[in-house]
């Protein structure tokens, strides 16, 4: 559970300029201290991290590696096909003793001084426990009172649902289920059904700007018909789509929900007149849209989950998008694109097709990882800038439109209830 | 294979990688067949046999598309590439077409930056002999670079 919020104290972090959460100090982006306290207290405490998919780790003894916060834990499948998350640092000397990324393993081996540990980070083996015997004598060696049992990896909390593993430093943390609330569950599980899930492949980029960035771009749905001038251009956005808004009761996670609208040129509703309307493209296969029973209505739901992972489902391309953070001024993006085991050899070529849009080269995705790394430009370079969320209200709540910041607010909020609790 | 067509085939990746260096974006696509393949994909992908590219364009069209959204749509911070590309190795011949490969790196320099690595991988690529001289059939852009520095925005 999130600290107790009635007790507030300033220590060292930068001073907010009003009470509530429509200016946000640009040093919440780039200092230090606030960072460190965000690992902590965001992502080894309290709060579910994404880990993986199922379908990375099908049989037993797969194991993929990956990153909680800064921390690297690996993912494995057990010898009883349970999934286990330990943390990759050594009981002994603290090596990350696991290079490789992905792989198969009956055991995993610190190639330092050869401790093993069973694939669940218990310790089985100690080269030298009882030392060497010389001269009739045993010498060396560890203490008598030594205990493997006492010495094994770090071992996560882990909970699945839907083909989706997330996992969690800490023992405390409420079940997965009520850390979504069940507004967020449901979209959750609109998207995570039961089917088995295919992994299509990776992408990796690193964007140079704080990690909270990309959590508030799928929090602010003013962007995309203005700086993503792709999808106006060739009809795919307009601010006056059916949408909804939806947080959880804490405000920390949300849903942006939109069904594509029929009728009218999208310069009306944008009032951008220099757009260009009415382009088509060379190729028009890459928009070869066909719905899906399990949409329902909208055909486009992203999810963010904080603090560490979106949901994507824009039309018939899905992913899970993994943040991972680097120091206050960066963090890498992780794209794992999907599909489902009942795709057809044409809908997954339609997924892969319209995947171009997204990840670090999209047409509606490499101008985001553009916009945020010049925006932590002058949050470096000004220390007591603000930045300002004021569309829609200065308050946080759900709406039924899109042209509202009132999910940015709600994280911060969240955010600040929990970054200025006492300890 | 004859010299003339070595020649040409050399010929074929200096004016490529001088077009995508000069910033010639119309030209781009003139390098390849009506119904060509042009994908940009991480190594990683490629060996996993992972079908997902960073990129991944299946016609001339696409690639016009492409030139589009670089001029018109994509925002961008605005950068000059470099393009160093090895000899290329022949894997095979059969027909009119060859199918051979190169190394490449490219730099990234952005205005009042100093000049970074950007992507380093390999072409694998076919090569078609047309009437209008050598086209690329298929590029495939297979790069090592584990984490891409935020974006790619020209062709690589």
């Amino acid at each position: 559970m999130p600290p107790d919020p009635t007790s507030r104290h300033s220590s060292s972090l930068p001073a907010w300029p009003s009470e509530g959460t429509h200016e946000i100090p640009f040093a919440a982006y780039t200092d230090d201290a606030t960072y460190r306290r965000e690992l902590e207290r965001f992502f080894y405490k309290g709060h579910w991290c994404y880990v993986g998919l199922e379908a990375e780790v099908p049989r037993p003894g797969d194991f993929k590696r990956t990153v909680i916060g800064e921390r690297s834990v690996i993912l494995v499948r057990d010898e009883q096909g349970a999934l286990q998350v330990i943390e990759n640092v050594c009981a002994h000397r603290g090596m990350r003793f696991c290079r490789e990324r992905h792989g198969n393993r009956k055991e995993f081996v610190c190639p330092y001084h050869q401790w093993s540990y069973t694939l669940r980070g218990d310790l089985q083996g100690v080269p030298l426990r009882r030392g060497v015997k010389q001269d009739g004598q045993w010498l060396g060696g560890m203490p008598a009172d030594f205990k493997p049992a006492e010495h094994g990896l770090t071992r996560l909390r882990v909970a699945t649902r839907g083909g989706v593993v997330f996992a969690s430093f800490d023992e405390q943390v409420e079940s997965l289920e009520e850390f979504l609330g069940p507004e967020i569950l449901r979209w959750f599980d609109r998207l995570f059904n039961g089917r088995a899930l295919r992994v299509l492949g990776y992408n990796r980029q690193r964007i140079p700007g704080n990690w909270k960035l990309m959590q508030e771009n799928i929090k602010d749905p003013y962007h995309p018909g203005l700086l993503h001038t792709w999808f106006v251009t060739f009809g795919l956005w307009r601010a006056d789509n059916r949408s909804q808004l939806r947080m959880d009761a804490h405000g920390r996670h949300a849903a942006m929900i939109s069904t594509r609208g029929k009728a009218g040129a999208a310069g009306t509703v944008t009032a951008v007149s220099s757009f260009k309307q009415g382009m088509a493209l060379h190729d028009p296969s890459l928009l070869d849209i066909v719905p899906e029973p399990w949409w329902g209505e909208p055909s486009v739901v992203m999810t963010t989950l904080f603090p560490s992972v979106i949901f994507q489902q824009q039309v018939n391309s899905v992913s899970t998008r993994h943040i991972q953070p680097v120091g206050p001024g960066a963090f890498d993006f992780v794209w794992t694109h999907f599909g489902f085991d009942d795709d057809t050899p044409e809908m997954t070529e339609r997924r892969l097709r319209q995947a171009n849009l997204f990840g670090p080269a999209g047409y509606v995705s490499a101008d985001d990882g553009e916009v945020i790394e010049f925006s932590q430009q002058a949050f470096a370079s000004k220390p007591d800038g603000q930045a300002l969320a004021e569309l829609g209200g200065r308050g946080a709540e759900d709406t039924e439109h899109m042209v509202t910041e009132t999910l940015i607010r709600g994280m911060y909020r969240y955010w600040r209830r929990v970054m200025e609790a006492q300890s | 294979m004859s010299f003339e067509t070595w020649m040409a085939l050399q010929q074929l990746y200096a004016d490529y990688a001088a077009a995508l260096d000069a910033g010639d974006w119309d030209r781009w696509p003139q390098f390849f067949t009506e119904q060509c393949v042009y994908r940009i994909q991480p190594r990683e992908n490629h060996e996993r046999g992972f079908p997902l590219a960073t990129l991944s364009l299946s016609s001339r069209a696409m690639l016009q598309d492409r030139v589009y959204g670089i001029r018109e749509t994509l925002f961008h911070d605005p950068y000059y590439q470099r393009h160093v590309v090895g000899v290329p190795c022949i894997r095979q011949v059969e027909g009119n077409h060859i199918h051979c490969e190169a190394n490449y790196a490219v730099f990234r320099t952005k205005l009042s930056e100093p000049t970074t690595v950007f992507n380093v991988g390999r072409y694998i690529d076919v090569v078609a002999r047309t009437p209008e001289g050598l086209r690329l059939a298929s590029r495939e852009c297979i790069y090592d670079t584990e984490l891409i520095p935020n974006a790619i925005i020209y062709p690589i």
